[in-house]
Parts: C-alpha cells; structure tokens; sequence
C-alpha cells in the first residue's frame, strides 16, 4: 500500500473500473447464457447437424460453425504472410521518407469501419468472382474481404515489433554484414516471432467476429462448404440476418448460437495471452 | 416500411407534442411486440394470420406494395412462366440456356427468414421453405438488387417500389412481368398486378386514444403524397 493518498484512491479506482470489466463479460456470458436456455436445457444431437429450418424447428448449426471457422482461418492464411512480408519490406527496405506516410496509411486503412469492406466486397469484388464461378458471393470471398480487413492490423502489431528491435542488435547486424534479407532471418524474426504468433492469434479472433462485411459477400447459403467458391452462412450473419425477426426456440438458437462463438473467441484469446508470456 | 411509418411519426410529432419512436425488426417482431404490449402500434407488411386475429390482434390496412422478380438488365428472356420460375428456385433449371437464354449458370437469391417477401413469394408460388435452393440468401432489398445488377446471371424479388426506385437510378436490373402484368406501382394500383402485399399498422385489441389519433391521421387524404412518395399505394377510401 502506498504512503500517499492520491495513490490509494488512484488504486482503488482502478481495482474498481478492473472489476467492472470483468463484470461485464460475466454478465454477457450470463444473459447469452439465460437466452439460450430453452435450446441448452434439450440440447441434442440436432444441434450439431447441418440442418438449419428455424420454420420447421431445425436448428443444426454445424454447417454454419464449420463455415465460421473457415472463412476465418482462410483469412488469416491470406493476410498474415502478407502483413509480415509487409512489416519488414517497412523496416528493411522501404526508404526512409516514405516510411512515415506508409505507417499513416496503414492505420487510416485499419480505421475504414468493416460495412465499407463490405459493400466495396459486394459491388465490386463478387462481380468479379463471380465471372469465375458463379454465384460470386462464397467462401473464398468472405475470405478475401477479411483478409483485407484484418492486413493492416496485423502489419502494424508486426511493424511494432519489428520497431522494438534494439539498436544494438541493427548494429550488430550491419557490423557483421549481413543483407536485410540476413538481417530479418537472423535478427528480426527469431526475436519477433512469438509477438507476431500471438498478434496473428488476435487478428484470427477478430475474423471470427465479423459480420456487416461476411453477410454482404458470403452468400448466407447453410450449407457445408464443398468448394472455395461455395456460398456458406456464419454464425455471426446469421445472428444478424435472423435475429430481428427470431422467436422463442429459434431465438434460443441465436443466442445459442453467441455463446458458441463466445467460447471459441475466449479460447482463442486464451491461446494468445496465456502462453510466452514471461 | 419502416422509412415511411418514421416519416409519418416525425409528421405526428410536429401535430401533437407526443414522441413517436419507431424500431424497425420485420413484420415478426412488429407483431409480437405488440401483442406482448412493448410497442403501441406495430408494423407488418403482410395480413395477420388466423392464429394473430384469434390473439386479438387488429390490422389497419395502410398500403399496398407488390412483389417484383427482378433479373439483369442484359437478360434477353421477357417473361418466365409460373412453373419456370417455381422450377428455377428448386433447382431443377440450373441454366438460362434451358429457358432460352443465353448460355449462363442461374444465382438464385432467395431472403431470408423472417422477411414477409419471403413468406408471401412461397406461398404465391407455392414453394416451401425446405424446397429452395439458393445460390445466395439476402436481408435487405437493396442487397438483392445490388446482387443482381452486379451478376448477369441472377434473379431475385422485391419490393417493387424499390426495384422501380433502383431502375430508374440506373442499376442494372429489369421487373419481370408476372402472369402478363408488367411489375410496376401503377399495376398495384389498379390490382392487376398479383403478387401483392398488405402493408398494416397492428394493435392489440381497439388501440389507445393516442394510437388512435395516430392512426386516424395517417388514414388522411393528405398524407397520400408521403406514402406515393415511398413508392406505396395508399389503400383506397
């Protein structure tokens, strides 16, 4: 305890704005909890088939959990190597004038709220997938449009680490002589590697969360997907798509439907946070 | 309808002192929540049920608005027949060439749960839920619209008075006629036109003096224009 008051109050005050925090998720998890219970209380096998009919009282949500995963780790495939390549081109290769301007970029494009993303998906990108392969709207475009979205996050939490590299060691490395390639291989990934792991972790769990910008380019089609260019519903549009217009057992199945979501995005969390750390 | 009933509230408001705060959700939600007391008045674009009339549930017809199957600009086919289009959303015609057109896959839209232009589509069509195959489940009209002006290919339905609205401003979508009745306002006016839906105002049972006043006003002559204005037709005197 410290000597001075200012400080306890500090402390106090902060313990308390901690609990609330806490509070809070406990009570998301609570009320997700509380409107799921018709559907938790029966659960069945059901749940877990790939048949979605709320009408006739079908609510298997394994087609749309299989599709959430999917569109997420594809999006993460696509962005994560890009936004690392990115990160270092910035630190290594990229002339000093124009690092400044990029960095700026880079947080305006993180800054563009998701429903833009979307519409820019839907007008521009699903005409053109869809002169491939019909219908346009599918797997591998939620993907792409992710993807998009999650880059310039994962290239400024890369571009972070990257910059927290000493100057000692980039003295070092110029000292012995090695090229930037060298110098990335030998200093900059073996040092930044598990922020990076952990960084791209967190990018997986905010993939796994969109939605304004899935409903719009993923087709919304319940179905499991048998191809990169299938349409398929997530979770999270469906949350969207159905609940507004949701009733008792069907709306159970929403909020059931959260709490999955939610528990896979605190595993995920826990995946990023609760290991390396010293 | 939501755009419209929020036009008419802020009319209200400026009438009388009172606030009209108008929450949009489907006509599902505009039902239920009244029948469960948590709004006044409510909204539902389709004629309530035998089971919502048994609940005590009064409907007070509006408007009118169609349904209008909407296609791309550069489709070539004029019109499809009942069962062409019955067959095309259960999957059995796969290509416009088996139609006559041109040598293109069909993206069936379809919307989704909830939506009265969906229940009223199936049950004009007579399809059920289960039997549709879609390429492509959408919320809003606009995103049907969008889809189909974006894909040759596609076909879709919606409210005509916002494939009118999307025509005129230049998207690349057409109305399909329906039965030989082009799709268009005008047509709903006159009640040739088939595919039609009621847009209504619900309350439980007789509604409140100030639901009532709400009511009476927007049943007068002179708010016809705002209606017409949001591509609606008024219901006659």
């Amino acid at each position: 305890m410290s000597l001075y008051p200012s400080d306890r109050w500090l402390s106090a005050a902060l313990f308390g704005a901690a609990v609330l925090v806490g509070a809070l998720l406990l009570g998301i998890v609570v009320t997700t909890l509380i409107g799921a219970w018709p559907v938790l209380a029966e659960i069945d096998v059901a749940l877990f088939s790939v048949d979605w009919q709320p009408s006739t009282g079908h609510f298997g949500m394994l087609a749309m959990l299989v599709a959430t995963l999917a569109v997420s780790l594809l999006a993460l495939l696509l962005a994560a190597p890009l936004a690392v390549a990115l990160a270092a081109w910035l630190n290594l290769y990229a002339p000093g004038v124009i690092q400044g301007p990029l960095r700026a970029l880079y947080e305006l494009l993180a800054g563009i709220p998701s429903v833009v993303y979307g519409l820019w998906g839907l007008i521009v990108l699903v005409p053109l997938v869809n002169q491939i392969a019909p219908p346009g709207a599918s797997l591998i475009t939620a993907a792409l449009v992710v993807a998009l979205m999650i880059l310039p996050y994962g290239l400024l939490l890369a571009d972070s680490d990257f910059r927290q590299v000493p100057t000692a060691q980039k003295q070092a490395a110029i000292a012995t002589g090695l090229s930037p390639w060298g110098t990335f291989r030998c200093v900059y990934w073996p040092l930044c590697r598990g922020g990076i792991g952990r960084g791209m972790v967190l990018q997986f769990g905010r993939a796994l969360g969109e939605t304004m910008a899935v409903l719009m380019v993923a087709g919304n089609v319940v179905q499991l997907p048998t191809s990169l260019v299938a349409p398929v519903r997530t979770l999270t549009a469906n949350i969207a798509l159905e609940m507004g217009y949701a009733s008792g057992d069907h709306r159970a199945a929403l909020y059931l439907s959260g709490l999955l979501l939610l528990a896979i995005a605190l595993g995920v969390m826990r995946l990023a946070t609760g290991r390396g750390t010293p | 309808m939501a755009p419209l009933i929020a036009e008419l509230g802020l009319l209200f408001e400026t009438q009388t002192d009172m606030r009209v705060d108008v929450q949009s959700g489907g006509s599902g939600r505009g039902i239920n929540d009244t029948r469960n007391g948590l709004a006044q008045v409510g909204m539902s674009s389709r004629s309530l049920t035998a089971d919502e009339v048994a609940w005590g549930l009064v409907a007070h017809a509006i408007a009118w608005d169609g349904i209008a199957l909407i296609v791309h600009q550069d489709n070539p086919l004029a019109e499809l027949e009942r069962e062409d289009i019955r067959a095309i959303y259960r999957g059995e015609i796969r290509n416009w060439q088996q139609l006559g057109g041109a040598q293109q896959a069909i993206t069936v839209i379809n919307k989704a749960e909830g939506r009265s232009t969906l229940t009223l589509f199936l049950e004009y069509f007579d399809l059920e839920s289960s039997e549709v195959r879609a390429d492509l489940v959408a919320g809003e009209n606009q995103q049907v619209i969008l889809s189909v002006a974006g894909n040759p290919g596609a076909i879709g339905y919606v409210s005509i008075g916002a494939a009118e609205v999307a025509e005129a401003g230049g998207e690349a979508i057409r109305l399909l006629p329906l039965v030989g009745v082009p799709a268009s306002v005008a047509a709903v006016r006159t009640g040739e036109y088939p595919l039609r839906r009621e847009l209504n105002l619900v309350t439980l049972g007789t509604p409140s003096p100030l639901a009532a006043k709400f009511l009476e006003m927007i049943q007068m002559a002179s708010v016809r224009p705002v209606i017409e204005a949001h591509h609606f037709v008024p219901v006659p005197q």
